[in-house]
């Protein structure tokens, strides 16, 4: 009997994981609401809330209490079920994908004790995490949609549309982008890819993938400003054409979690973002780190890095909304079709033209590949033993 | 029962369910609902043969975004129980016997083929890096044919959705400006 084997101390341990970054995404995600109508009012010559708690920071508790205390109201015309799936849809699709990202490195507990373990900062470390990213990200469209259409309002209907159309196009150019940063990385494994960014500087160039895929990197980074539905790609949300788009309908927490599920998506996205392209967890000088201070401190150190990366992404993602205009309809398809995706294969190939180029003298990265896939695939054995 | 064949019944189950459903709901947005459904219990059972790979490229390409231009053309033609058109009689009885015959060939063949059964829990051609290898290495004719048959529909669906000036529709508008 399977059922029986699980090793409870696992058990809670990934729960305990689950919850604090669940938690934290949440907490997160609400401090966001808040920063981000402080840095519009910083933007706009503004004070921004400031009456609640010093500095208005218990606003976002302020505003969700609100939320909750609303009247509820669903329109008589609606799909009564869809038209609940969809904030529920939303919200479940923008908290799955923290399940794969790495937040830190190993670190040993008990150290020396009987009950010594490695616990490991990663809820699952599957061997095709990026792709479980994409699949979580291209499922995301269907709170949108689905709200929308369910509404039985023109608004909501035309605003789904045009998330749906939005979310495919950008998709294909985000996914060759990440062809060409996967070819380098051989490795479909987020963890794989963190390791291989270990540190700053190594052999004479640097680690992290930025430096190595510019190009890869501003294609993502658009793209990921398209599958947020944020400014200045907003377009199923923008006041001036369609009220207020696929939420138009909603009331109460409804409304919430459909505003909350893009701040969390936004705390996501970041993180991946951080992740392929910025290190994740690795910061300069992190050998010494290691070096100096016991594991457990080292490894909430890697935690406060990313962190870091993942806060000044957020600032980033903000700055941009309250500085760039919004696109208009066509110029947004144009921008995903005809710049976008020829400028993501032309990316890959040349990516691939180096890799075939220098593969005469493979960097260690690259030398690994062969190794690596027979470590996964060892893993993947010993999982699947695990399992049956 | 072990926890591997309580997950097989589990997700057939859901999946015949499903696919049920899909045929069975009058409303076509729920008939679309029930697909993608149907789509995550079949991704369910290629992890179940541990063939994560498979399992998420169907979940990204069927569910994620086949499904969704389904759904959107649904939404934009507006169908619903009440304005679809009812079907005569004998329609529909040509309709049952054209399926019932198409469901006795799927048999016969079934009944016939020489099945392997898979061995579940000790295959790994579907991780990712083995399924790569025998793709590039054993099928590589087969797998390019078949991406230059993908490119020539794009080509195809591009020529359909021309204007018949000859410039493509929403694009001419834009190139003028």
């Amino acid at each position: 009997m399977l059922l029986l084997q699980i090793d409870t101390a696992l058990l809670i341990e990934k729960a305990i994981l689950i919850s604090v970054i669940l938690m934290g995404s949440l907490g997160v995600a609400m401090y966001a609401t808040w920063a981000e109508r402080k840095v519009a009012a910083i933007m706009q010559d503004r004070l921004g809330p400031n009456r609640a708690g010093p500095f208005g920071l218990l606003q976002p508790l302020a505003d969700g209490l609100k939320l909750f205390f609303k009247e509820e109201i669903i329109p008589d015309r609606s799909t009564r079920f869809i038209f609940i799936l969809g904030p529920c849809l939303a919200m479940l699709t923008a908290t799955m994908t923290s399940a794969v990202l790495p937040w830190g490195p190993d670190f040993t507990l008990f150290a020396g004790t009987v009950n010594e373990r490695i616990v490991s900062l990663q809820v699952a470390d599957i061997n095709i995490g990026i792709l479980f990213v994409f699949g979580v990200v291209s499922l995301g469209v269907y709170g949108v949609m689905l709200g929308g259409w369910a509404s039985n309002n023109k608004f909501s209907l035309l605003s789904s549309i045009r998330a749906a159309s939005q979310a495919i196009s950008y998709e294909l150019a985000m996914g060759i982008s990440l062809i060409a940063l996967l070819m380098m990385t051989g490795s479909l494994s987020l963890r794989d890819i963190v390791q291989q960014q270990h540190g700053f500087w190594h052999d004479g160039y640097f680690t992290w993938n930025f430096f190595k895929q510019p190009l890869g990197f501003f294609i993502f980074l658009i793209c990921a400003f398209a599958e947020l539905n944020r400014a200045p790609f907003d377009l199923p949300e923008c006041e001036s054409e369609l009220n207020m788009g696929y939420h138009q309908e909603y009331s109460s927490m409804k409304l919430g979690f459909y505003l909350f599920a893009e701040y969390i998506n936004m705390f996501v996205s970041s993180a991946i973002i951080s992740t392929l392209f910025f290190g994740g967890y690795n910061f300069p000088f992190m050998d010494k780190v290691q070096a100096a201070v016991p594991g457990g401190v080292f490894a909430l150190a890697c935690v406060g890095a990313l962190m870091t990366k993942v806060v000044c992404m957020i600032l980033f993602f903000m700055f941009i909304r309250w500085t760039l205009p919004r696109f208009r309809y066509d110029q947004l398809m144009k921008l995903g079709w005809r710049t976008l995706i020829p400028l993501a294969l032309v990316n890959m190939l040349v990516t691939g033209a180096v890799i075939l180029f220098t593969m005469g003298d493979p960097k260690p990265s690259e030398k690994k590949t062969t190794e690596q896939i027979e470590i996964e695939l060892k893993k993947a054995q010993a999982y699947n033993g695990k399992i049956n | 029962m072990d926890i591997y064949s309580i997950l097989f019944w589990v997700l057939s189950v859901m999946a015949v369910g499903c696919a049920l459903g899909v045929i069975l709901s009058r409303n076509p947005v729920n008939s679309v609902l029930f697909l993608i459904l149907t789509f995550f219990a079949i991704s369910g059972h290629y992890i179940l043969m541990n063939a994560q790979f498979l399992a998420i490229v169907n979940m990204i390409v069927y569910a994620g975004a086949i499904m969704v231009l389904f759904l959107f053309v649904i939404m934009l033609m507006n169908l619903n129980a009440d304005v679809e058109p009812q079907k005569g009689q004998m329609v529909q009885l040509a309709g049952v016997i054209s399926g019932g015959v198409l469901f006795l060939i799927i048999l016969a063949a079934i009944k016939t083929a020489a099945a392997q059964a898979i061995e579940a829990k000790s295959t790994d051609i579907g991780l990712i890096a083995n399924l790569g290898k025998v793709l590039f290495k054993d099928y590589i004719l087969p797998f390019e044919i078949s991406s230059v048959l993908f490119l020539s529909a794009m080509i195809g669906a591009v020529v359909i959705g021309k204007k018949e000036g000859g410039s493509l529709p929403n694009v001419s508008k834009v190139d003028e400006k």
